[in-house]
C-alpha cells in the first residue's frame, strides 16, 4: 500500500495539484491496481528485449529543414494562448 | 427506408444514380440527430452548417466516384479538425479550437466527405464506457440504462441510431472494437502503423491506432482503403503499399484456418457470451473454415502490461497541457502553482490517476521493475501472436467478456472497470489488427433486454485483408448486422 507521502510524492512530479481527500483516494486505489500489475514478476524474461515499437520501424529520419508556418496559422496558435502579447505566448516568469 | 438509414455502399450507389443528393442524405442524418441525441448524448459538437456546405459543394461537382463522396460521418472528438473545436471530452481543452486537422480528416474531406460533428468519447480515450467524458454520458441505444462502451462509445451510438453512415474512432486498448460490439456495429483496429495519427490527441503513442467505424465490413472496408498509407508527418506509418481491400472480400472461406485461443474463453466471461460466440464459430466451420484450438500462454498478461506502458506513455503525452500554450489556464500567481491548479482542475478523476500511475512506474527506482519488464513481457505476447499466425490464418475470440453494463455500475472500481478490455487490449500490444462484427444477442445477467454481442478476428500484421474477408463472408450468411435499436 502507498503511503499518502509516495502519492504527495508522484503528485508533485506530475504536477498535478490534489486535495488531501483525492490524495487517500489514489493511494488506495493506485495500489490495487499496482498489486494487479504485480503479477509480471512472476514472468520470466531473462534474455528476452524489451519492445517499444512494434512494427521494427526504426530511426525513420527526414532532412532537417524548418518549414515556416504562415502568418495566419501563426496567428491562430498565439490566439491559442491562455495569455499573450506582441505576438508572443505570455507567462509567469521560471525565477521567483 | 430513410436514407439515414443506409450504409455507405447503398447510399454511394444511390448518389451515384442521382436517386437522391448529398445534401438530402446530410438532412436526414442532421434531422435524426436532432429527433434522438438529447436521448443518446453522442455528440459533443454538431456541425451542421459546414456539412450542409460540403453537402452543397459535393452536389454541385456532381462526381461520386470516390466512394466516400457526400457521405455524412461523425468524427470522434479527438481529430482535430481546422476551425471545429476539439476537445478530446476534457475540460482542459473545453475551448480548443485547432487550427490544422488531422491527415485521415484531410483525407477524408479530399474525397468529399460530409463533416456532421464531433462524437462523446471518454476523456483523452481514457475509458470503456464514455462516463469520464466532462460533456455528459452516451447512452447505449440499445438500452438507455447501459454504457455504449468506450472509449469511442459516441461514434458507436451514432452509427447504431443511423445518426450518420460512419463513423472514425481510435484504439489503444479497444476503444473502437469494445463500443462496436456493445452497439452491435462493425469496427476496425489496422495494424500498428497502418494508419497516419498525425492530428489525433496522443494517448498512448506505441499503441494508439486510428481506424473505421460502419454498419457493415463492406463499409468498414471502403473507409480503411481511403484512409491508410504512409503519411511523412507520422514517422510510425510505414513504407508499405496499401492492397486493394475490396478485392478479396468475396472470395469464400473454404479451406481457411482459424484458432481459437483458449486463454480467451476463461472464468469471467458471461455464459451467455460465451454460448453465443461458440455458435458464431460453428457458422464460420459451415462455410468451411477449419476451426483449431491454439495457445497464447502470455495472453493473460496483457492486462498488466497495459496497465504500466499506457499510463506511462499517457502521463508523458499530457505533460503538455500545462496552461501555458493552449487550453485551460487555472490562471494562478506563480507558474509552479499554475501548473498545479491548472492540471488539478483541467483533468478529471481517472486521467488524474492514469497520470499518477504512469508517473510512478517512470519514476527512479521504479523504472526497472516495472516499465522495463511490461516492455519485455510485450515482446513475448507479441511472439505468441506471430508464432501462432504462422499456423493458422486469424484467430477468432469474443470482444468483449460481457454484454453492455449498467451505467455507473463500474465507476468506482477502475481496476474492474480495466477488465472489461481484457480480450481487445493484447492486440494493441502485439500491434496486430482486429475487427469486430455483430455475432448475436444475449441477456445480462442484471436485466431483461437482450443486449448485442461481438465477436473478435485477429489477423497478421499488415493482413487486414484476411479478417475483413473472413467478417464480410460472415455477414453474408448472418444478418445480425442488420438488427436495430428501438429507442
Amino acid at each position: 500500500m502507498l503511503s499518502k507521502d509516495e502519492v504527495k510524492h508522484i503528485a508533485h512530479l506530475a504536477r498535478l495539484g490534489l486535495t488531501e481527500a483525492e490524495l487517500e483516494k489514489y493511494a488506495e486505489q493506485i495500489s490495487a491496481i499496482l498489486d494487479y500489475v504485480s503479477q509480471l514478476k512472476e514472468v520470466d524474461t531473462t534474455g528476452v528485449e524489451a519492445t517499444a515499437q512494434v512494427t521494427g520501424l526504426e530511426n525513420v529520419m527526414r532532412p532537417d529543414v524548418i518549414e515556416n508556418c504562415d502568418s495566419k496559422t501563426m496567428k491562430k496558435l498565439i490566439e491559442l494562448a491562455p495569455e499573450s502579447e506582441d505576438n508572443l505566448v505570455k507567462t509567469k516568469s521560471v525565477f521567483e | 427506408m430513410n436514407l439515414n438509414q443506409l450504409t455507405i455502399k447503398q447510399a454511394n450507389d444511390g448518389l451515384k444514380k442521382k436517386e437522391f443528393s448529398s445534401v438530402e442524405l446530410t438532412q436526414a442524418c442532421l434531422e435524426q440527430i436532432k429527433k434522438t441525441d438529447k436521448k443518446l448524448g453522442a455528440f459533443i459538437t454538431i456541425t451542421e452548417d459546414l456539412a450542409l456546405t460540403q453537402a452543397r459543394a459535393v452536389d454541385k461537382k456532381g462526381d461520386f466516384s470516390k466512394s466516400l463522396a457526400g457521405i455524412p460521418v461523425a468524427i470522434k472528438d479527438i481529430f482535430c479538425t481546422a476551425g471545429v473545436k476539439t476537445t478530446a471530452a476534457s475540460k482542459i481543452l473545453e475551448n480548443y479550437i485547432p487550427p490544422y486537422s488531422a491527415t485521415v480528416v484531410e483525407k477524408l474531406i479530399e474525397q468529399g466527405a460530409v463533416i456532421l460533428g464531433k462524437t462523446n468519447m471518454d476523456e483523452f480515450a481514457c475509458g470503456s464506457s464514455t462516463e469520464t467524458s466532462y460533456f455528459g454520458q452516451t447512452k447505449n441505444p440499445w438500452d438507455l440504462g447501459r454504457v455504449p462502451g468506450g472509449s469511442s462509445g459516441g461514434s458507436a451510438a451514432a452509427i447504431a441510431a443511423d445518426q450518420c453512415l460512419y463513423a472514425l474512432g481510435t484504439d489503444t486498448g479497444g476503444s473502437i472494437r469494445q463500443p462496436a460490439s456493445l452497439c452491435n456495429i462493425v469496427g476496425l483496429k489496422p495494424t500498428y502503423g497502418r494508419v497516419s495519427r498525425f492530428g489525433v490527441i496522443a494517448m498512448a503513442s506505441s499503441l494508439d491506432q486510428v481506424g473505421p467505424m460502419t454498419k457493415t465490413v463492406e463499409d468498414t472496408a471502403l473507409v480503411l482503403q481511403a484512409i491508410a498509407g504512409l503519411d511523412k508527418k507520422d514517422s510510425t506509418t510505414v513504407p508499405k503499399e496499401v492492397p486493394d481491400y475490396l478485392a478479396e472480400l468475396n472470395h469464400e472461406i473454404k479451406g481457411l484456418k482459424i484458432g481459437v485461443p483458449k486463454e480467451y474463453f476463461v472464468a469471467g466471461m458471461d455464459p451467455a457470451v460465451e454460448k453465443t460466440v461458440r455458435e458464431a464459430i460453428e457458422k464460420l466451420e459451415k462455410l468451411g473454415a477449419k476451426i483449431t484450438e491454439v495457445s497464447l500462454p502470455h495472453a493473460p498478461y496483457g492486462l498488466a502490461v497495459y496497465y504500466i506502458i499506457m499510463p506511462s506513455e499517457l502521463s508523458t503525452n499530457l505533460a503538455r497541457f500545462d496552461g501555458v500554450r493552449y487550453g485551460f489556464s487555472a490562471k494562478a500567481k506563480t507558474l509552479f502553482e499554475n501548473y498545479l491548479q491548472t492540471r488539478g482542475k483541467g483533468f478529471g478523476a481517472e486521467i488524474r490517476r492514469r497520470i499518477m500511475l504512469g508517473t510512478y512506474s517512470l519514476s527512479a527506482g521504479y523504472y526497472d521493475a516495472h516499465y522495463l519488464q511490461a516492455a519485455k513481457v510485450r515482446t513475448l505476447i507479441k511472439n505468441d501472436f506471430e508464432k501462432t499466425l504462422t499456423k493458422i490464418d486469424c484467430l477468432i475470440t469474443p470482444t468483449s467478456p460481457t454484454v453492455a453494463f449498467r451505467i455507473g455500475e463500474k465507476m468506482d472500481d477502475p481496476l474492474t472497470m480495466y477488465l472489461a478490455d481484457i480480450f481487445t487490449i493484447s492486440i494493441n500490444i502485439a500491434g496486430v489488427p482486429a475487427i469486430s462484427i455483430p455475432a448475436g444477442f444475449a441477456k445480462p445477467k442484471d436485466g431483461a433486454t437482450e443486449m448485442p454481442v461481438g465477436l473478435q478476428l485477429i489477423g497478421k500484421q499488415f493482413d487486414e485483408s484476411t479478417i475483413l474477408r473472413v467478417a464480410h463472408q460472415y455477414q453474408q450468411a448472418t444478418d445480425w448486422h442488420m438488427k436495430k435499436p428501438s429507442f
